[in-house]
């Protein structure tokens, strides 16, 4: 018998150990490298920084979490949370239908043009697209153009001159900022979607129809709280996502930072790491917070 | 008696498939209506017509004489029971039987009271709190019983919901379901491709075969007078017998279990015996015709190459319409 014959026989015989085998090496890598490395940085947020001199300080405290709270720092937090909530919310209320006709009526060679044309975009470089749509959203750009040749150009100013959502131009505004946003993170949303709903059988709508829903009743009690461990895995993507993304507010609308931002710009330029770690917590609490919401709100019933 | 289910010239076709090509029928109020045939005769398409799943491509459909052909189907007074059962998952037993009765805006304490009423009429008393996932197939079958019934339909359809179930359990549905439709007198509209099932309930069975319907009648009718070859051949086992061996104008058939082995008549060879606990079968060739035949418990039975004489009632033998 060979060596490996003989490895195969002993595997065989200890399924085991197999098992072991397999598993060791990825769960060393995110247990040390990946967890303990986030751990490390994390550990940083309870240190603090020393004014004078710009150096840590070693000792435990919850000083750099103050900071947190202070109306500059935490107008980003709010800011990028409120952004993460509209990106979000407009990303499943868009990905729904897509995700519903993929799942209820393509078939065959449809299937496989929606698959391509949602995995598409991302395939080519995110910075591309980002850069793609500061041209289309400029003042020069091809949306601007559009409106013009529409004769619409006093609605897209109008829109503009609005406080809080507007600016000089689209690609100057929070409004481009969103727009870019969903746009990017909305396949993470319809992927999700379209597999909850794919599992939901054609019989299950049906019933609802046959026990005298309209459809619109039908959507409400049936297919989306059949669908929303859907929706929730992919608001757990656009939302953590926004949360933690600090190239598109750069690129895209106005100077105001995002927590993303905030973290690269305190652990470089700044070399205030314990306040980007804090700032690095955030996201994670929020989506600790929202998980269990969730839950508690049953969202993960029809798992 | 009013009709309560009417089609007429009604079709249905998918493309160049015609799953239901030409279909008549009346089923009464009140009556257990079997429809019976192979997978891909057309049967669960006629039914999913009287749910409103399906459009007729022609022809009329009428419930209780009125025409549903543009009703969707939460606007017709039929409730079904599902092959699959399709029972909500993030429901309990509780809310999926009042799931009717909550869409139709009855309240909390009133539609509770009456899911639990269901649920006693289908044995599963105190079952209201579990999930569906919770419970077994035999135990899901009867929740969605109880689902359609607590809506109290003026027609129950039901596609083939005994077939997932096994042989024991299948049985005691059988005769359940048929109590359940005498006490409630709603017209029960049953699918099925099991001619025992069909046979055992009915009232009447409508027999399916390429997207007709190819005889209705009682099941003694179906059973005993098949009119066409693929009924006797469907229903049952039945020996189709050219005129050369009957001396008849016609081709005919006979049940198996009118055959008898006797001193004179049909000649044939046994070829082969087996022995099935209640009876015996063995199987004949005469003159190149294969038939078999089912002999009683305590009948003598003969060694296979054996030249015996086979014998029957007239009666039993049936004229049959069309060609081999």
């Amino acid at each position: 018998m060979t060596a490996a014959g003989r490895i195969s026989d002993i595997l065989w015989r200890n399924p085991r150990l197999l098992l072991v085998l397999l598993i060791t090496p990825p769960a060393l890598w995110l247990g040390i490298i990946y967890l303990g490395a986030l751990f490390a940085l994390l550990a940083q947020s309870f240190f603090s920084i020393d004014e004078f001199s710009g150096l840590i300080r070693y000792e435990w405290t919850l000083k750099t979490y103050g900071d947190l709270l202070r109306p500059a720092n935490f107008d980003i937090i709010r800011r990028t949370v409120v952004m993460a909530a509209l990106v979000t919310v407009a990303s499943a209320i868009i990905a729904f239908p897509i995700a519903y006709f993929a799942a209820r009526y393509a078939r065959g060679r449809w299937k496989a043009v929606f698959y391509l044309g949602i995995m598409l975009p991302l395939w080519s470089s995110y910075l591309v697209k980002v850069y793609s749509w500061k041209l289309i959203l400029a003042k020069e750009g091809i949306l601007s153009w559009a409106f013009e040749t529409l004769h619409l150009t006093w609605l897209l100013e109008g829109y503009l001159a609005i406080p809080l959502v507007g600016g000089n131009s689209l690609s100057v505004s929070p409004t481009g900022t969103f727009i870019v946003f969903v746009y990017v993170w909305l396949p993470f949303m319809i992927l999700p979607i379209q597999a909850a709903l794919e599992r939901v059988p054609a019989s299950m709508v049906e019933a609802a129809g046959d026990l005298g829903a309209t459809p619109a009743q039908t959507f409400r009690t049936v297919l989306l709280p059949l669908a929303l461990p859907g929706v929730i895995a992919g608001s757990i993507f656009t939302f953590s996502l926004t949360l933690g993304d600090y190239i598109i507010p750069q690129i895209i609308g106005t100077s105001a930072r995002f927590i993303g931002l905030a973290v690269y710009q305190y652990q470089g330029t700044a070399g205030n790491i314990p306040l980007a770690a804090a700032f690095a917590i955030v996201p994670i609490v929020i989506m600790g917070l929202y998980l269990w919401w969730a839950k508690r709100q049953g969202a993960f019933d029809a798992l | 008696m009013s009709i309560a289910v009417s089609f007429q010239g009604v079709a249905r076709h998918f493309g160049a498939v015609r799953a239901v090509d030409g279909v008549d029928i009346d089923i009464a109020e009140g009556e257990f209506f079997a429809m019976l045939g192979p997978s891909g005769s057309g049967k669960t398409t006629c039914l999913r017509l009287i749910a409103g799943f399906e459009q007729p491509t022609a022809g009329s459909i009428r419930l209780f004489g009125a025409e549903v052909r543009d009703l969707p189907p939460y606007r017709r007074a039929v409730n079904t029971v599902f092959q699959d059962y399709a029972l909500f998952p993030h429901l309990n037993v509780r809310d999926n039987v009042a799931y009717g009765l909550m869409i139709a805006g009855q309240p909390r304490a009133a539609r509770h009271r009456a899911a639990e009423e269901a649920l006693e009429m289908v044995a599963l008393p105190g079952y209201g709190a579990r999930k569906p996932s919770e419970l077994s197939g035999g135990q899901r079958q009867r929740v969605a019983l109880a689902r359609a019934l607590v809506n109290k339909p003026r027609v129950l359809l039901l596609d083939e919901p005994l077939g997932a179930l096994d042989l024991k359990l299948r049985e005691a549905m059988q005769d359940e379901l048929k109590s359940l439709q005498r006490r409630l007198g709603i017209t029960f509209v049953f699918v099925t491709h099991d001619q025992g099932e069909a046979l055992s309930m009915a009232d009447r069975v409508a027999v399916f075969n390429e997207g007709r319907i190819v005889q209705v009648g009682a099941p003694e009718d179906i059973y005993y007078r098949p009119e066409v070859p693929f009924v006797a051949d469907f229903v049952g086992s039945s020996n189709i017998l050219p005129p050369a061996l009957t001396g008849l104008p016609r081709i005919a058939a006979i049940r198996p279990e009118a055959v008898r082995l006797a001193g004179t008549g049909l000649r044939a060879t046994v070829t082969a015996a087996s022995f099935l606990g209640a009876a015996t079968r063995i199987t004949l060739d005469a003159g190149g015709t294969r038939l078999t035949a089912l002999l009683p418990r305590g009948a003598a039975r003969p060694e296979v190459g054996a030249a015996v004489h086979l014998d029957w009632d007239a009666a039993d033998l049936h004229q049959m319409a069309g060609g081999a």
